[in-house]
């Protein structure tokens, strides 16, 4: 499948240099990848919440549920849960997922559903034009905070740590190569994924010279190593100006929750037995 | 005794809802009809808890106030309930933990000498108002091994010491009919959900359906079906769309509270077209205001419930037959026209227990998705003329499916443009027009009591039941809505035909129904209204309809 057919006659309305179009190019070589691999991407099934982030996938010739703000994860759950076949992708927003729907991720991540959560951070509301957001840093003059939040930005791979996430990482949008392994990696974890993916808003918060300078490729990092892995996630708060690590954090191995519904569905006869024999006992 | 009513209380924590089951199974052992209400208090221990039991030759759904037996197991229930007894001396009590006249029967002592655990009292009571009410010890014992799980040697041997401190009083002898489960209306709700193919129940517990994501968890396993419990009714809603996305039949539960949560989904529902089935178990508010006691305050709420205009199916079952039929033909619905539908139930019918009549209830089988015939390019909003486009679920490598909660086109991506727009408002509206054809072949309004009469009742929901029984006392016609959207207004109009005046019955204060008519162009003369979180009772609604038809 080629990267053409692979999109879809929607108008792209993403600001021209928005890190969106990097986490789009990056998609779309996994998916790729993945329909070059399996012979076609008819079990993939991405999830979108509200924000700009949430048009990929209108830009995607892919099955898709475009769902409401903040409710990604629990749409992607329901759909692999119902089918476990399926590979299932979120797309979310840092207001959308860290903000709105927080209570979502985290019990996600605590059951350990086989899902990615891709979440496009950029640290700031894009569409609604402006606004600070759980990982905008403390004193961030936003349109509703003009003269500076007074709370400091959550950090949200420490949050995921401590909910019981199996695979943490974290991706840039200036830094295409490592966020497509990044991603493809994140795909093929068997358990909850998630990639925060720094994604630069040119118009509400540029952050492009910043992330330039402080981000860095993880190297000789084991992210099976608990510990280390903590240390690597505080090593920037999302707050201060310390360097700031990209790759894979951390990742381990434990059971998923899955659904127990079997392929064959009970015929409506034996439904209709079955009723019968449970009220034979009343 | 053709007809006969009995109450057993104690404190939260001595098994008061299954003493009442048992007394309850005892009497559909010998062919009678039952109804049983639960009244109990929020809190796990301590307070008053009672069971109604009434038992009758003919279907039932109400409760008498007077009884003809009181089971008492604390000082508090005799001083509550003395007085609605018929003959004092049918007083059956545990002398150790109460005074009274009557038959007392030192049950803690019994205990106590059996070293017995303190539930078995309920065994030990229930034996002597066996032995009271003239049923033999035969029918008691059948029953206790046929539904006593743990320890059932002990209980027989508890009931047996109270069976043989009592003496029969009442000849309760089998009335010669068939024997039929005793069920609660959640459990017929779940059953019908089951019938018509449900694959996941999602549920956060939540008075007074969580005995419905009780019975279904129990059941998961026979019936092959998933039942989840997530972190809120938020994630249930969303978890359950994606379910119905995945192509599998899914249900939801809650109560006022939990669905204004669960609304946003809801929504969702209605415009990116995905069936859900919702039971809304109604309890008085606003907010959490009676959590175990009944009402019917969310007729409004339901029929309006989230933002933008979308079809959407609305139905209130009168009984457990209807709560067994209607929560499956509402499932089928979702599916047919692919929208959210609402089985709106009250606590009267959750948590009450009543003989289930499946052979009456109508046929109950999963049917109704349009399918997709896989031919051409799949379009999941295609238009049509019954603005339902047929499904296609991934994986299918014919088919992208794509939905959308934005205003989308007919391949589901996003648009703003005002003709696809209106093109797809439209379609979404089509539906629902189709659906108030399709709710014609169903009877969607019952009608009771005299037909020929000139003042009906107009009740929905549980007060089915009580509003049949007086109606027929009283030569009232009797109509009854189960389906409440879309609203069924030639059905209406053809069973109020002949009526000059309508009395609406209503557990809530403000006559919700009484409202719903008189948009329909239905002139409600008196509302009987009733807030205070528990049913009418028989004799308490005959007071009242007499007091306003002088």
């Amino acid at each position: 499948m080629s990267a053409r057919e692979l999109g879809t006659y929607a108008v792209n309305t993403w600001c021209k240099g928005c890190g969106n179009f990097a986490i789009l190019g990056a998609v779309k070589a996994v998916l790729q990848a993945l329909g070059e691999e399996k012979g076609g991407i008819e079990n993939v099934v991405l999830v979108s919440g509200i924000g700009c982030h949430a048009k990929i996938v209108d830009y995607l010739n892919v099955n898709s549920f475009y769902a409401i703000h903040g409710r990604v994860a629990p749409v992607a759950e329901g759909i692999k849960l119902a089918n476990p076949n399926l590979t299932v992708i979120g797309f979310a927003g840092d207001g959308d997922s860290y903000g709105e729907g927080l209570e979502h991720l985290v019990f996600a991540a605590k059951r350990n559903v086989d899902i990615t959560m891709v979440i496009h951070n950029n640290r700031v509301y894009g569409l609604t034009t402006g606004q600070y957001t759980p990982t905008s840093p403390l004193g961030f003059k936003g349109k509703s905070t003009p003269r500076g939040t007074k709370e400091p930005p959550l950090n949200p791979l420490e949050l995921m740590l401590a909910s019981g996430a199996s695979f943490i990482a974290r991706g840039y949008s200036n830094r295409m190569d490592l966020l497509k392994q990044t991603i493809r990696e994140a795909v093929a974890h068997r358990g909850f994924a998630l990639v925060d993916v720094l994604q630069v808003c040119v118009t509400f918060y540029n952050l492009y010279m910043e992330y330039n300078k402080r981000a860095y490729q993880l190297e000789n990092h084991d992210p099976s190593d608990y510990e280390g892995a903590h240390r690597k996630m505080r090593e920037w708060d999302y707050n201060s100006s310390a360097p700031i690590a990209l790759g894979t954090l951390y990742r381990c191995e434990r059971p998923v929750f899955e659904g127990s519904v079997r392929a064959e569905k009970m015929t409506p006869p034996a439904r209709a037995a079955r009723i019968g024999a449970l009220l034979k006992e009343r | 005794m053709n007809e006969l009513s009995v109450l057993i209380g104690g404190q939260a924590g001595d098994g008061i809802n299954q003493a009442g089951l048992l007394t309850a199974r005892l009497l559909a052992q010998l062919g009678y009809r039952i109804f049983m209400e639960y009244d109990y208090p929020s809190l796990i221990r301590g307070g008053h808890n009672y069971s109604m039991i009434r038992a009758a030759e003919k279907k039932i759904g109400s409760s008498r106030e007077r009884v003809d037996f009181l089971l008492a197991l604390n000082q508090d229930t005799v001083e509550k309930h003395k007085v609605k007894l018929r003959d004092p001396s049918r007083l059956i009590y545990d002398s150790d933990s109460a005074r009274a006249e009557g038959l007392g029967i030192p049950l803690k002592t019994i205990v106590k000498e059996e070293s017995a655990p303190e539930l078995t009292r309920n065994s030990c009571l229930i034996g002597a108002f066996a032995r009271c009410a003239g049923i033999g010890w035969d029918v008691l014992e059948g029953v206790f091994r046929k539904d006593i799980p743990r320890e059932l040697e002990v209980n027989l041997k508890l009931a047996r010491r109270g069976f043989e401190l009592s003496a029969p009083r009442e000849k309760v002898g089998s009335l010669g009919q068939e024997v039929l489960p005793l069920v609660t209306g959640n459990e017929a709700c779940g059953l019908g959900l089951l019938g018509a193919g449900l694959d996941a129940y999602i549920a956060y517990p939540m008075t007074p359906s969580s005995s419905l994501l009780h019975f279904l968890a129990q059941a998961a396993d026979d019936f092959n079906i998933n039942v989840i419990h997530p972190e809120s009714e938020i994630a249930v809603m969303l978890m359950a769309l994606g379910y119905a996305y995945a192509g599998r039949r899914a249900a939801v539960g809650t109560s006022g509270g939990g669905f204004c949560l669960m609304t946003e989904g809801f929504s969702l529902s209605g415009m990116a077209e995905i069936p859900i089935a919702v039971v809304v178990g109604q309890r008085p508010g606003p907010s959490t205001g009676l959590p175990t006691y009944t009402a019917q305050t969310e007729l409004h709420f339901v029929m309006n419930a989230g933002q933008g205009e979308f079809p959407r199916f609305v139905v209130a079952p009168g009984d457990a037959e209807e709560a067994y039929f209607w929560s499956a033909i509402a499932m089928n619905i979702s599916w047919k026209f692919q929208i959210p539908s609402v089985i709106l139930m009250d606590k009267t019918i959750c948590e009450g227990t009543y003989s289930f009549d499946i052979a009456s209830a109508g046929e109950v089988a999963e049917d109704g998705a349009a399918l997709w015939d896989g031919r051409g390019q799949y379009r999941r909003y295609v238009n049509t003329d019954t603005g339902v486009s047929p499904l296609a679920f991934p994986p299918d490598a014919r088919a992208v499916v794509k939905v959308d909660s934005y205003e989308h086109d007919e391949n589901g991506i996003t648009t703003e443009d005002p003709k696809l727009a209106n093109m797809m408002q439209e379609k979404r509206l089509r539906k629902g027009n189709h659906l108030g054809e399709e709710i014609q072949r169903y009877g969607a309004v019952g009608v009771y009591g005299d037909s020929g009469a000139s003042a009906a009742l107009v009740c929905w929901g549980s007060n089915k039941g009580v509003c049949v029984e007086a109606g027929e006392h009283l030569g009232l016609k009797v109509i009854h809505a189960p389906v409440l959207a879309p609203f069924p207004t030639s059905r209406l109009h053809e069973a109020l035909a002949g009526v000059k005046r309508i009395i609406c019955v209503e557990n809530n204060a403000t006559g919700q129904l009484a409202r719903l008519l008189r948009l329909h162009g239905v002139d409600v003369g008196d509302k009987l209204l009733k807030y205070d979180g528990r049913p009418f009772s028989l004799e308490e609604l005959e007071g009242k309809l007499t007091g306003v038809m002088r």
